[in-house]
């Protein structure tokens, strides 16, 4: 258990500091993936609300949309596990 | 009555998950990122998601196979449930992309759709991720790991039961002369049998118990970080033949390669021209990480939830965790199909700035 000496007087093992790398990671990449999910589905029910015929497109391109916000969380979610798990 | 119908049922559920909680937790969940080997064939080590692949790949031919062995006009059986799949992706195709491109798409984009939603709806399957063989860890064994739990043979085959223990081996360990080593695979028989000892001190292993890791035969295929790779790498070659067949290759390669207003004198607009394409080159290659990474966070996600649920509150929680899953498991399958396809269009649609000019 390898103690990593931070500031004066705190001195943290390096398997904390990995949970703490790994929380940070997942908690602050999933901020702004899920405000744009938010937003996305929003504009998205504004659409439909206007044009409900339109209904297959819409939903098509949202989850699209939808596909590529979950990614950048999914991208911090890989890098969570990684430190978590694999280093 | 109907009170205490749904006053039972509460309480019903409320005993499955006590009991779940108390009895059936499952050791603390060994989260392995690495597809593990089963077994090797000379040089090439075959993995369990390369199994299950084969499995997947097997299957959907053999749907096929029974789907259009006596094909008759009206469809019925097998017949009509595969041609109902099939037509909702070709219309799905065919409205996209419209008729003539459509019919050239529709083989990739239904083979991805259907392999992927295929993959990940097996990974679901009971025998997933629960049945294998079992590597001990112990200081003669070539297999190291670092984490392992303890095994129970019962009736000849090594069980993990519920609520065993995990045991996890220090990272190093002091010899009798007062050396510290470091404990890893290549480290001597004596340096590991020491860390096997330290961290099995408090358990008492007795004749039928010993410490080691499940290898499962079968796992999802695209929790291996290869396959979505594989997938993403085909994508992006079917999507480049695609432009180049409809365009021919400078012309395409134009889109990306755009020096000619460069060499013909006028430095700025060039400039902006050759960047833009370049940019266009570095898109393509992130889309390929983004495909990977896209399919391969979310199965990987609901395998790792899964673990986690049924080391925490198992038996009722897990259903949600379940449909969840087999939720995501298509919705991937039919992001992946449709991405491919919308680049496809792209690349057979006209460039930009192609009209101006010209």
């Amino acid at each position: 258990m390898e103690l990593i000496h931070l500031f004066p007087l705190l001195e943290i093992t390096d398997t904390a500091m990995r949970f703490i790398g790994a929380s940070f990671a997942m908690g602050l990449g999933s901020f702004a993936p899920a405000l744009a999910i938010g937003l996305l589905v929003g504009k998205a029910m504004e659409a439909l609300g206007r044009n409900p015929e339109a209904q297959p497109v819409i939903q098509t391109n949202m989850i699209l949309g939808i596909a590529f916000a979950e990614a950048i969380a999914i991208y911090a979610l890989v890098v969570a596990v990684m430190i978590g798990f694999v280093f | 009555m109907r009170r205490f119908k749904g006053l039972a049922i509460g309480l019903a559920v409320l005993i499955l998950v006590l009991a779940g909680f108390l009895f059936l937790r499952s050791p603390k969940p060994i989260i392995e990122l690495k597809a593990e080997t089963v077994f090797s064939i000379g040089p090439f080590n075959v993995t369990n998601t390369y199994i299950t692949s084969w499995i997947v790949i097997i299957f959907i031919s053999l749907f096929a196979y029974a789907a259009t062995r006596r094909m008759s006009l009206v469809p019925r059986g097998i017949q009509n449930l595969f041609e109902a799949i099939i037509e909702a992706i070709y219309n799905l195709v065919i409205n996209s992309a419209g008729e003539k491109h459509g019919r050239r798409f529709f083989p990739v984009v239904a083979t991805i759709f259907l392999y992927v939603a295929m993959c990940n709806w097996f990974g679901l399957l009971p025998l997933f991720a629960t049945v294998g063989k079992v590597e001990e860890i112990s200081a003669q064994s070539q297999a190291f790991h670092e984490k392992g739990v303890v095994i129970h043979e019962v009736a000849g085959l090594n069980v993990i039961m519920p609520a065993a223990d995990d045991v996890e081996l220090p990272k190093t360990v002091t010899l009798p002369d007062a050396k510290v080593e470091d404990v890893s695979a290549d480290s001597s028989v004596e340096v590991k049998q020491l860390a096997i000892d330290e961290a099995t001190r408090d358990l008492n292993l007795g004749k039928d118990k010993k410490i080691g890791v499940l290898v499962p035969f079968l796992r999802s295929v695209n929790t291996d970080l290869n396959s979505p790779l594989a997938l993403a790498v085909w994508s992006a070659i079917f999507v480049e033949f695609w432009g180049i067949s409809a365009y021919g290759f400078f012309r395409y390669g134009s889109k990306f390669f755009n020096f000619g207003r460069l060499l013909r004198g006028k430095i700025l607009d060039g400039f902006i021209d050759a960047f833009v394409g370049i940019m266009e080159f570095v898109a393509e290659a992130a889309r390929l990480v983004s495909f990977t990474f896209r399919l391969f966070g979310n199965i990987l996600a609901g395998e790792i939830l899964f673990l986690v649920v049924i080391f925490l509150v198992p038996l009722v929680f897990l259903q949600f965790v379940y449909f969840m899953e087999l939720f995501v498991g298509a919705i991937q399958a039919f992001i992946f199909a449709m991405l491919t396809l919308v680049f496809g269009i792209i690349a057979v649609s006209a460039p930009h700035g192609e009209a101006e000019g010209h």
